[in-house]
């Protein structure tokens, strides 16, 4: 096959592309990097996808979020919805990379790239947000937490492509965070990440949950994290059980960035510094992004 | 196959044909010519070949050259105007920003992009923004030195 390489236009375009064998590139952060580290050759014909109008652009809509694949980290950094109502997702994408892979980097290149490090998967997994996939034979929304189905794989067909990601209105009186163990402050990829989202009603944790990264397969939650917080007080008995069920709940690799018995103990700090700070956004009080640098050093 | 494309660099439309796979780092230095912007890790790691595209910083060793078709790419050769540099580029000679010289292209870029999106960044905000430049030789510290005398001089970059 011979190496080709097109932009597109509209979605029709795009998908007809892909439907023909292309590969959709739109911020490239991941796709050449990759190619580099032998993690899969560069396709033979690629569809640059960047230049699609309809797929850029975060609205709210009903107290919900509708984020376009195009939707670069660094857009979501900046916006005020995110930052108020949905913090975690902004605490992850403001330490993405760096300033260049934030500002080529997109969504919706990071969901399906389906590392079970990246920042944002966590936050979006936690606000039940669903995946839009579109062929040429019509359009599907995954949940994420269906999407992933491993290490750089999902349950995408490879003519789909992702056009948008829908987050709905999270409760009254939500507080989330996301928070990352990091050996360096830009171009890091998370050591042991945690997503807490948690909603109160008169000083109860009505919803919570509790979601890890780098410690598994696929970004997950853990079903027993959210059971120790649901119907606490979410005082320091309940923050530090859900805390130690995130540690139990993982099951980590050893690689150049950490050991598993490392990860695995990690786990139970950076989820509990994770619950903190989601409970103190609840509360209303100013945890400020990124969380990861605010709770740096933290105690409790 | 090889694919036309018009780049953009430092104001000047370059017509090329490149193959879709080459990098836009290597089809500025290798097609076009200039080569102030380096290869150091080849990786997305070290900066050394950070370029704007559309004012925003990229890492032009990981980015598709044909995905920049028509847009405005800027070098470290865009900065200067002929022999008079840049104020960030002199901040840099004063300061002892400069020893290899080798991470200096980036450096001089990312730290363009901070000081148009931030005017009046503290230390902190300058060690963050520079975090994805690696230099082995100066310390970091003249360099931010640098950056901050530019932006309290208020001079535009």
């Amino acid at each position: 096959m011979t190496r080709s390489f097109t932009w597109a236009v509209t979605v029709e375009d795009a998908l007809a592309a892909i439907g023909s064998g292309a590969r959709p590139v739109a911020g490239g952060t991941d796709l050449v990097v990759g190619a580099r580290q032998g993690k899969a050759s560069l396709p033979e014909a690629i569809v640059a996808i960047d230049r699609i109008e309809s797929l850029g652009g975060i609205v709210e809509v009903d107290g919900g979020l509708h984020l376009g694949t195009l939707a670069t980290h660094e857009e979501i950094v900046a916006n005020e919805v995110i930052r108020e109502r949905f913090s975690a997702l902004a605490d992850a994408s403001a330490i993405v990379g760096s300033h260049a892979t934030r500002a080529q980097g997109t969504i919706g290149g990071n969901v399906m790239n389906a590392s079970p490090a990246m920042d944002a998967g966590g936050p979006l997994l936690c606000f039940d947000a669903s995946a839009t996939l579109r062929s040429e034979a019509g359009e599907r929304a995954v949940p994420l937490g269906e999407l992933w189905t491993g290490p750089g794989t999902t349950v995408a067909d490879p003519r789909e492509l992702l056009v948008g990601i829908e987050v709905p209105a999270p409760e009254p009186m939500t507080g989330s965070a996301y928070v990352r163990l990091e050996y360096r402050r830009q171009m890091e990829i998370a050591i042991v990440g945690a997503t807490a989202v948690v909603s109160l009603d008169a000083g109860s944790v009505t919803h919570a949950c509790i979601a890890i990264t780098a410690l598994a397969p696929t970004i997950r939650r853990v079903p027993e994290a959210e059971a120790a917080l649901a119907g606490s007080d979410g005082g320091d008995e309940a923050i530090a059980a859900a805390a130690r069920a995130a540690g139990t709940g993982s099951s980590p690799i050893s690689d150049v960035r950490g050991s598993a018995g490392y990860r695995a103990a990690m786990a139970e700090v950076i989820a509990r510094r994770a619950i903190v700070a989601a409970l103190a956004r609840a509360r209303g009080e100013r945890v400020s992004i990124p969380a990861s640098a605010a709770t740096r050093g933290a105690t409790a | 196959m090889n694919v036309p494309a018009t780049l953009n660099v430092n104001g000047t439309p370059y017509s090329v044909e490149l193959d879709p796979h080459m990098s836009l780092l290597d089809a500025v230095r290798t097609v076009i010519g200039l080569t102030g912007s380096k290869e150091g890790c080849d990786d997305s790691e070290c900066g050394a070949c950070m370029m704007l595209l559309d004012g925003k910083p990229v890492n032009s060793c990981s980015y598709l050259a044909l995905q920049a078709d028509g847009r405005d790419v800027t070098t470290v050769e865009g900065l200067a105007d002929g022999d008079d540099l840049a104020p960030l580029q002199r901040a840099f000679l004063e300061q002892g920003g400069v020893q290899c010289g080798f991470c200096t292209p980036g450096m001089l870029i990312s730290a363009t992009a901070l000081l148009r999106t931030n005017p009046d960044p503290s230390d902190e905000d300058v060690r963050i923004a520079l975090s994805g430049n690696l230099c082995r030789c100066t310390g970091y510290d003249g360099i931010v030195r640098a950056v901050r005398g530019v932006a309290a001089a208020g001079t535009d970059v």
